[in-house]
C-alpha cells in the first residue's frame, strides 16, 4: 500500500501524461474510419523523431537548463546522414554510427561551452544551434541525396518487413505486423537511458537540477554530470536525425522544421512531467508527452468536417488546441505556488 | 591554557597561522588550532567570530589566504569538498547539503552509491544501506524511497546526519546540526556522537546552545573577531567566563547621544501574538514614535522573518498588527508602503533585495516612490530630479554621475541609496535588517546619526543588527529573540554586552536571577 502510494505520488506527471495520451488516442481510434496496425505504423513514423528530440531536451531540462540546439542538431545529422548512409551493407552501419558520434560530439561541445565558458545553456545553445543549422546548409544547400532504399524501407516498417528485406527472418505472422519503431525506442531507452539514470553521473545530473549548491557541497562531480547530460542530449538528437533520414530517404536543411522541433520538444518535456526547474522527471514522461502532442494532430485529421464539431476541428485551430493542452499541463506543475509561504521564494 | 591530557596525545587536525581575507575583510587572522582523536571539540564564538570560515577551510570549501593545515601529521590542502571528503573529512552544514527532488536513499549515497557488476547503481543495496544508516540514527520510520522534500525539516536533518555517517568520517564537523531537531532526536544524536567519540573519531561541534556544549564537549575553543582566543578542557571555565571571552572588543564612542525619556512614547507599531510556523512563536512587541528598538539574538532566531512578516512578504502569518492604533492587514510590500501604513524595510542584502544594480543611481532612488511622482500616466521628470537632488544632499551620497549604474558606488554609498529610496516614500515606520554589514566605519556613523535624527522627527524604528555595539549604542530598548520568541527585553542601563550575549544564549543575565 505504502509502495503504491509512493509510486503514485512520485510519478504524478508521468501518470497524467499517460492518461492524457490514452484518452486522446482513444478518441482518435474511435473516430478513425478504418484504424489498424498499418495506421499505428504511420503514427509511429510521424512521432518517433519528435520523441527522440524531446528526450534530448529532457536531458538539458533535468540539469536546470534549456537546449535550443536539439532541433538544429537533428537537422544536421539528417543532412550528414544523407551523405554517409548512402552506401549499402557495412558502410551504412558505419554511417549510422558516424551520425550518432557526430550528434554526441556536438552535444559534448554544448556541454563544454556551458560548463567551462560559464554560459547559460539557453544562450550557449542558441548560438551553437545556429552554427549547426549553418553546417547543415553547407552539407545540403538544397534538399537531396538518396540513402539506400532497402534501409529506408526496412527500418520504417513493421517487424516482418525488417526481417524479410535483409533475409534475417521470414513471415512471423501477427507478431510480425507490429511496427518496429517501439522496438527501436525501447532499445535506446534500455541501452542508453536506463544505464545513465542508474550511474553515479546520471544521479549527479538529477542532483544538479535539484540543488546545485548542495550537490557541490556533497562532493558531486558537477562538471562531469553536466557535460554528460548535454552529450546525451546530442546523442538523442542524432537518433532523431538518423530516423528522419531513413524516413525521408534524403537530407534537407530545413531551418523552420528544426525550430519547430525545438519548441515542440520543450512542450513534450513539460507535458511529460519533467520539472522545468530541473531535478525531477525523466525521458519516459517525455515519450508520452510527445505522444500526447502528436495525438492531438492525428485527431484533427479524422474529425468529419460535416459533423457538429467540424468547425472546431479545422486544421487551422490545431496550434490553438495544442496550446491549451500545454497550458493545462504547465498549470498543474505550477500548483506549488499556492503552498509558498515566503513570497521571496517565488523569485528564486 | 593547554590541558595536560591534550599535550600528551598528538593532534589529528592541526592548523598553523591560518588567515583568510575576503577582499579587505579579515575573517580569520593567524589562527592556530588543533583537535585530537576521540574528542568532541566545541567551537564557540559570537556571530562573525570566524567559526564558519574555519570549518569552510577544514572542509575544503574555501582555501586559506595564508597558513598550513595537517591531518594526522601529514600536510593537507583541499581544492574542493570532494578532496576533503576523500581524506575523511565530513561536514554537516547548517544549511543542509541535500537534494530535495531525490529520494532519501539517493541522497544518502549521493557520491558513492553501491554498484552492481555492470557498474550501475544497485538500488536495492542502496536502499538497504539507507535503512541501516537511518536505523543507526534511530529513524527507522523514514522510508528511504520517499522524496526528501516531502519530509519535515527535523527529519531532513536526521537524513543529513545519516548521510554523513555513511561516508565513514575520520573527522566529523557539525555546524549547528541540531538546530531544527526535536528533543527526542537530539538525545539520539548525542548518543551517536558519544559512540563515535569512543570509536576514536575527531568531532568538531559548533553550536550556539551552551547547555549542548556542556553535555557533549570535552574540549572547547573560543573565537573572537577572527582570532583564536583560548582552548581549554570542559569545566575549566564557568559559563560567565566563557561569555566574557566571547565578548571583549574595544569599541569607540561613535554613537549619537540617546535622548532622555520622561514618558512612554505614543506607540506607532503594535504587534501581538505574531505566529508564522515554525519560525515565529506568539511574538508581541511595540515600537513608539521617536523610538529606536533593537532586535538582538543569535543569527537565525526568527529576526529576519519577523521583519518580513511585518512588511507583508510572508504568507500565513497570524496575529494582529496595529499602525498608529488602527488594525491593519499588510499583504505585500506595496501595501506596506502605502501612506496609511508608511512602512519601509531596509533589507539585509542590498545587492539582491535592495538595489537594481544595473540601473542608475537616480532610478534606484525614486523606484519606490514613483506612485507619488507620477502625473497622469507619466513620471514627472522635473519633480523626480528635484527629489533626487534633495536626497543626494541629505544623505551625502558621494556620486559623480547620477545616471551611472548604482553598482559602481562603494558599499557605504549603495546603502545610503537604499535608505534614500525608502525615505522618499515618507516612511514613518522603518524596519532595518542588519543595514551596516560590510560597510565602512564612517558611513556606519552617518547611518547612526541619521537614524537618531529620523527618530527625533517622530519615526518609529525597528533595528535588527548582528553587531552588539549597535544594539548598545543606538537603541532605546533591545528585544532579544531566541527560537522565534522574545526572551528578554532590555532597556536603559540594562543594555550591556554581557546581558545581550547571555540572553542570546538563553542564559539568565546579570541581575536577572528572578
Amino acid at each position: 500500500m505504502k509502495t503504491l502510494r509512493l509510486i503514485l505520488t512520485q510519478n504524478l506527471g508521468l501518470i497524467l501524461a499517460v492518461v492524457l495520451f490514452v484518452a486522446l488516442y482513444s478518441i482518435y481510434v474511435a473516430l478513425h474510419p478504418n484504424w489498424g496496425l498499418n495506421v499505428v505504423l504511420q503514427n509511429g513514423n510521424e512521432t518517433l523523431a519528435l520523441i527522440f528530440v524531446g528526450m534530448a531536451q529532457t536531458m538539458a531540462v533535468l540539469v536546470g537548463g534549456l537546449d535550443l540546439s536539439v532541433g538544429p542538431l537533428m537537422t544536421l545529422t539528417n543532412c550528414f546522414g544523407s551523405h554517409v548512409m548512402a552506401g549499402t551493407g557495412g558502410s551504412v552501419v558505419a554511417g549510422v554510427v558516424a551520425c550518432l558520434a557526430l550528434g554526441s560530439a556536438c552535444g559534448c561541445l554544448n556541454g563544454c561551452i556551458i560548463v567551462y565558458g560559464r554560459i547559460q545553456p539557453i544562450i550557449a545553445t542558441l548560438a551553437t544551434g545556429a552554427i549547426y543549422i549553418g553546417l547543415a546548409l553547407l552539407l545540403r544547400p538544397t534538399p537531396g541525396g538518396a540513402i539506400d532504399g532497402d534501409l529506408a524501407w526496412a527500418f520504417t516498417n513493421d517487424i516482418n518487413e525488417l526481417g524479410m528485406t535483409y533475409g534475417w527472418w521470414g513471415d512471423l505472422g501477427l507478431f510480425g505486423k507490429i511496427p518496429a519503431q517501439p522496438i527501436f525506442l525501447a532499445l535506446v531507452v534500455v541501452l542508453v537511458w536506463a544505464p545513465f539514470k542508474r550511474s553515479a553521473t546520471g544521479r549527479g545530473a538529477y542532483a544538479i537540477g535539484s540543488n546545485a549548491h548542495a550537490a557541490y557541497m556533497s562532493g558531486v562531480r558537477i562538471d562531469r554530470s553536466k557535460i554528460a547530460a548535454f552529450t546525451l542530449a546530442g546523442f538523442f538528437a542524432a537518433c532523431a536525425g538518423v530516423y528522419l533520414t531513413m524516413q525521408m530517404g534524403s537530407g534537407n536543411a530545413d531551418a523552420p522544421q528544426a525550430a519547430e522541433y525545438t519548441l515542440r520538444s520543450i512542450a513534450t518535456v513539460v507535458i511529460g512531467g519533467t520539472s522545468l526547474y530541473g531535478g525531477s522527471g525523466g525521458v519516459i514522461g517525455t515519450i508520452f508527452g510527445a505522444l500526447v502532442l502528436r495525438s492531438i494532430s492525428f485527431i484533427f485529421r479524422v474529425v468529419p468536417g460535416d459533423s457538429t464539431f467540424g468547425f472546431v476541428a479545422s486544421p487551422l485551430l490545431q496550434p490553438f488546441f495544442e496550446g491549451l493542452i500545454l497550458l493545462f499541463a504547465v498549470s498543474l506543475g505550477a500548483a506549488r505556488v499556492f503552498r509558498v509561504r515566503n513570497r521571496l521564494s517565488l523569485f528564486t | 591554557m593547554e590541558d595536560g591530557a591534550m599535550a600528551a596525545e598528538p593532534a589529528y587536525l592541526e592548523m598553523r597561522g591560518i588567515s583568510k581575507n575576503y577582499g579587505g575583510v579579515h575573517a580569520l587572522t593567524d589562527v592556530d588550532f588543533a583537535a585530537r582523536r576521540g574528542s568532541i571539540h566545541a567551537v564557540l564564538g559570537e556571530n562573525g567570530a570566524g567559526k564558519s570560515t574555519l570549518i569552510k577551510i577544514v572542509s575544503g570549501v574555501v582555501a586559506p589566504t595564508r597558513g598550513t593545515m595537517s591531518l594526522d601529521g601529514a600536510p593537507a590542502t583541499f581544492g574542493s569538498p570532494l578532496e576533503a571528503n576523500a581524506a575523511g573529512i565530513v561536514c554537516i552544514f547548517q544549511e543542509l547539503s541535500l537534494m530535495p527532488d531525490l529520494s532519501v536513499a539517493d541522497n544518502i549515497s549521493i557520491t558513492d552509491p553501491p554498484r552492481n557488476r555492470l557498474g550501475l547503481i544497485d538500488t536495492r543495496a542502496q536502499r538497504r544501506r539507507a535503512e541501516e544508516l537511518l536505523a543507526r540514527v534511530g529513524c527507522e520510520d523514514i522510508d528511504p524511497r520517499e522524496r526528501l522534500k516531502n519530509l519535515p525539516l527535523s527529519r531532513r536533518q536526521m537524513v543529513e546526519i545519516a548521510k554523513a555517517l555513511g561516508r565513514n568520517p575520520k573527522l566529523l564537523i557539525l555546524d549547528e546540526a541540531t538546530s531544527a531537531l526535536t528533543s527526542a532526536d537530539v538525545k539520539k544524536v548525542y548518543s551517536i556522537l558519544h559512540a563515535l567519540r569512543e570509536e576514536g573519531l575527531c568531532l568538531l561541534y559548533i553550536s550556539h546552545r551552551m547547555h549542548e556544549i556542556e553535555e557533549l564537549a570535552d574540549t572547547a575553543s573560543v573565537f573572537r573577531n577572527g582570532r583564536h582566543i583560548a582552548t581549554f578542557a570542559k569545566g575549566a571555565h564557568s559559563d560567565d567566563e566563557i561569555v566574557q571571552m566571547m565578548i571583549g572588543r574595544d569599541w569607540s564612542n561613535v554613537f549619537p547621544k540617546k535622548p532622555e525619556r520622561t514618558a512612554a512614547p505614543e506607540p506607532a507599531l503594535e504587534v501581538s501574538n505574531l505566529n508564522w510556523a515554525p519560525t515565529l512563536k506568539r511574538l508581541s512587541l511595540s515600537v513608539g514614535k521617536g523610538e529606536i528598538v533593537g532586535i538582538g539574538g543569535l543569527d537565525g532566531q526568527g529576526q529576519r522573518e519577523l521583519l518580513l512578516a511585518l512588511f507583508g512578504v510572508l504568507r500565513g502569518v497570524s496575529g494582529s498588527i496595529k499602525v498608529n492604533g488602527a488594525p491593519v492587514a499588510i499583504g505585500s510590500p506595496a501595501a506596506a508602503k502605502r501612506p496609511e501604513n508608511a512602512i519601509a524595510l531596509i533589507p539585509e542584502d542590498r545587492k539582491t533585495e535592495g538595489l537594481l544594480l544595473p540601473m542608475s543611481v537616480a532610478e534606484n532612488i525614486t523606484i519606490a516612490a514613483l506612485p507619488w511622482l507620477t502625473k497622469g500616466l507619466v513620471i514627472d521628470r522635473s519633480a523626480e530630479a528635484e527629489k533626487i537632488r534633495e536626497m543626494v544632499a541629505r544623505m551625502q551620497i558621494k556620486v559623480g554621475d547620477l545616471d551611472a549604474p548604482v553598482a559602481t558606488l562603494s558599499g557605504g554609498n549603495q546603502q545610503k541609496v537604499v535608505i534614500a529610496k525608502w525615505l522618499l516614500t515618507g516612511a514613518r515606520i522603518i524596519l532595518l535588517n542588519d543595514p551596516t554589514r560590510g560597510i565602512d566605519v564612517g558611513t556606519k556613523q552617518e547611518i547612526y546619526q541619521l537614524l537618531r535624527s529620523l527618530a527625533a522627527e517622530g519615526a518609529a524604528i525597528l533595528f535588527y543588527t548582528t553587531d552588539y555595539d549597535e544594539l548598545i549604542g543606538c537603541c532605546d530598548r533591545v528585544l532579544i529573540l531566541y527560537d522565534g520568541a522574545i526572551v528578554r527585553e532590555l532597556a536603559g542601563t540594562e543594555i550591556t554586552e554581557t546581558n545581550i550575549v547571555a540572553s542570546s544564549l538563553n542564559l539568565p543575565g546579570e541581575g536577572a536571577a528572578a
